[in-house]
């Protein structure tokens, strides 16, 4: 079963739990500056929207990608960025609509989210549930609960 | 190794920054943040210094855990000597600059001397320079925040600011960061307004590595999130209701100063509640509190975002305070409202905004009101003088000293003073809750009396976050005492100060002590940290911090007369509610506390005390 990141901005704290823990799994520090996930905070509304890269199915960060560095890893649904191919040409960053695939200086290459090998890092760290790591068919499957339970039928007879 | 191992010496009056190695002997020694900090201040300034003169120094710190994945790692303190107290000052603020400053590669950064026209410092990573601040200079906090970002083009910078509270060295001015978040006690802002420093801007993109036990750490914090997650008040009331959650429960303890302390229940509490927070208004249909929001790290979330109601007197025709923006903690509501008989909660939220806009410290300012509106009902003080009406309950003349106290303007200077000088000065100093002359927070010595220790004693002049044995006298954390007895409360607040003094210094929330001990904490020092840190060295640590304080206060001229709470609550007993009848019980206390300290009878420290702690 495929699984996705899932977001829902209205739990969020704005914690950075979520951005420590993907910068020490993807570079070993504590470093939102080198997070792939980012919170946003806008602040006159109180509102508070982690956002990541969402694995487009026909991802345009891979199509775009000339030497062909960006992969589907089969099993997670995830476009990984093989760095070793990857030469840094950010053609990729162009193509993305959503601006998740980023430039990092250090490295030279591009990075994005990989979905940590299946195991996702901000998922893991972020205490309110924000971030899940849900049924990639299923996303939508807590708000249908809850318009379910709106919907005005009779409780059954006791 | 949880330190960045470098400090940052900026020197105003020359205006240059130089990177100096951390002294690690005093990091193994004092830890980080307040306690390090403070060792600084203490080698380096003259106990005796006037703390508005060039000759005082402000450093901003941060500790070992600040800016790791530990819950509520981000603190910073600002470490200075008081204006409004002449004591050590150490003001904690959570927000994002304290670990933005690690991120930048540094522990500290010590500013001494007066740079002679206003800058800025700026800070990326190694890169520090100071820069012209004219143009910022007048300016509100909140206005240097979005004029730095702008000029810089950077919308990810962090910035710790004076308003105009701190230019005017309004005594009790803070330094405000992230917009909501202030090193609020003592006057730490008049210091920077002092030194001509407007702000500090800080981009950091290094982040923080080399934690000596990587795996040790992740299992150590996650675990200490738990016991977050898992405890009645940091998982679930403070994420709820924000420290607002105490409005009700201390006033119907008969512990909620009312009045400038006259009462000990304030009829309005329900009013300005952290459930009237929740509550639709009848105006608009919204209820103030739009969410809550955390710190940096932190998974708790006690912070307010609150929305001021448009059609409020306060407001109308003043869309700057419209949007969403930092919300009433328990503190501000107390001192805004029921300290001086206010129960109007549009109105504080309307001053808490100006206390953020302009950096004021809300405890101090609003109980300095509450003696302005004591002395106004006596007659001692006339409407010509204050330049409005200010009878206890007044949300209008709360709103209009607000502004002026903040822009310096009328009476509003006076004000600024606190309340120790303006009731000297019309000859009530009686009259003037306060000890060292820093105001009382929001408990009531009477109806808990440990706490009645606390302020007495506390190294920064009356202050709750020195040892807040509300924790065990009310919530019975982590053992039920009764408030309203002496008897065993020197041995509580000691341990409470010694246990915070390392919260504090390993640059964590106070907060989480409500559902940590520091068993929870040590675990994860210790695995950050090179060197050893066992639960006997963490207690060690905490009290030579303490005992340095106090050290600096004696031989800034503070005595035993000094370790005393005002008149009224020695002598004029609680009206209402459990405590009726009672008085302080500081007289029988404080000797006790001294011998438990292991100080002389005059409350200093012993030679074999000194000896024992390394001092
Ligand atoms: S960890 Fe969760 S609550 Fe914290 S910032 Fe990230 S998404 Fe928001
Ligand atoms: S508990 Fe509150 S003050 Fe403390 S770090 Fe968390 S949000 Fe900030």
């Amino acid at each position: 079963m495929l699984k996705s990141l899932h977001i829902d901005p209205a739990k969020c704290t704005g914690c950075l739990q979520c951005e420590m823990a993907c910068s020490y799994e993807h570079h070993g520090v504590f470093n939102p500056s080198k997070s792939r996930i980012k919170v946003f905070n806008f602040e006159a509304e109180g509102r508070k929207v982690p956002y990541t890269c969402t694995q487009c199915a026909e991802a345009w960060c891979m199509n775009a990608c000339p030497v062909d560095a960006i992969r589907l890893d089969a099993g997670t649904g995830a476009k990984v960025v093989h760095e070793d191919i990857c030469v840094g040409c950010k053609v990729c960053t162009i193509a993305c609509p959503f601006g998740t695939i980023n430039y990092e200086q250090d490295s030279g290459k591009v990075q994005k989210c990989d979905l940590c090998g299946d195991n996702p890092a901000c998922a893991s760290a972020c205490p309110t549930g924000a971030i899940t790591y849900i049924d990639a068919n299923w996303t939508g499957l807590d708000k249908m609960r809850q318009w379910a339970a709106k919907a005005n039928t009779p409780a059954a007879a006791a | 190794m949880g330190w960045a191992r470098k400090i940052l010496r900026v020197n105003l009056t020359e205006g240059t920054c130089t990177p100096e190695p951390l002294n690690m002997q005093w990091a193994d020694e004092y830890l980080g943040s307040r306690g390090l900090a403070s060792k600084y201040l203490v080698s380096e300034i003259d106990p005796k210094v006037d703390p508005l003169s060039p000759e005082n120094k402000m450093i901003m710190a941060t500790g070992p855990l600040t800016g790791t994945m530990a819950s509520t790692g981000g603190r910073y303190t600002v470490v200075t000597k008081g204006p409004l107290t002449g004591a050590i000052a150490c003001s904690n603020s959570g927000g994002f600059f304290g670990a933005e400053m690690k991120f930048a590669g540094w522990d500290m950064i010590i500013f001494e001397g007066k740079s002679p026209k206003p800058v800025y410092l700026f800070v990326e990573n190694d890169r520090a320079e100071l820069r012209d601040a004219s143009g910022l200079w007048g300016k509100s906090c909140w206005e240097t925040e979005e004029t730095i970002k702008h000029q810089h083009q950077d919308p990810q910078i962090r910035v710790s600011s004076i308003g105009r509270a701190g230019e005017n060295q309004v005594l009790f001015a803070c330094v405000v960061n992230d917009l909501h978040r202030a090193a609020g006690r003592s006057g730490v802002g008049a210091v920077m307004g002092s030194k001509n420093l407007k702000a500090v801007a800080l981009r950091g993109t290094q982040g923080v590595g080399g934690i000596k036990d990587f795996k040790g750490f992740m299992a150590a914090t996650t675990a200490a999130k738990k016991v977050l997650a898992d405890n009645a008040v940091t998982g679930q009331g403070l994420p709820k209701y924000g420290t607002q959650v105490l409005m009700n429960v201390i006033n119907e303890i008969g512990s909620l100063p009312t009045r400038n302390h006259k009462d000990v229940q304030f009829e309005d509490a329900a009013k300005i509640s952290a459930e009237a927070m929740h509550e639709k208004r009848a105006s608009d249909g919204k209820s103030q509190l739009v969410t809550n929001a955390a710190c940096f790290g932190c998974t708790i979330a006690c912070g307010r975002i609150s929305e001021i109601d448009k059609g409020h007197f306060t407001v109308v025709n003043k869309p700057e305070y419209w949007g969403a923006s930092g919300g009433l903690e328990y503190e501000a509501a107390w001192a805004l409202g029921a300290a001086n008989g206010v129960g109007d909660l549009e109105a504080l939220q309307y001053a808490n905004l100006l206390c953020n806009e302009d950096g004021m410290d809300p405890i101090s300012f609003g109980a300095t009101i509450g003696a302005v509106m004591e002395l106004y009902e006596m007659g001692v003080l006339t409407k010509e003088q204050i330049g409005i009406d200010a009878p206890f309950g007044s949300a209008e003349a709360l709103a209009r000293l607000t502004e002026m106290t903040a822009r310096g303007e009328g009476f509003g200077v006076e004000i600024g003073q606190g309340s120790k000088r303006l009731c000297e000065k019309y000859g009530h100093p009686e009259l003037s809750m306060t000890v060292k002359g820093q105001e009382f927070p929001a408990y009531d010595a009477r109806g808990i009396q440990g706490m009645g220790l606390t302020y007495a004693t506390s190294n920064r002049g009356a202050c709750h976050l020195r040892s807040y044995t509300v924790a065990s006298e009310v919530l019975g954390i982590p053992v039920k005492t009764d408030p309203l007895v002496t008897e065993g409360k020197p041995e509580l607040v000691k341990a409470f100060q010694d246990a915070t003094a390392v919260f504090d210094s390993a640059g964590i929330c106070v907060f989480t002590s409500f559902a940590w001990t520091l068993a929870d904490v040590q675990p994860q020092v210790q695995a950050a940290c090179d060197g050893d840190w066992s639960m006997d060295k963490l207690n060690l640590v905490g009290e030579r911090i303490w005992n340095m304080e106090r050290q600096f206060n004696t031989a800034a001229g503070f005595t035993r007369k000094d370790d005393d709470l005002p008149p009224r609550l020695k002598t004029e007993p609680a009206q209402t509610g459990p405590a009726k009848g009672l008085v302080s019980g500081i007289d029988k206390m404080i000797p006790e506390y001294y011998q438990v300290r292991g100080w002389t009878p005059e409350g200093v420290p012993t030679e074999e005390t000194v000896a024992r702690l390394g001092l």
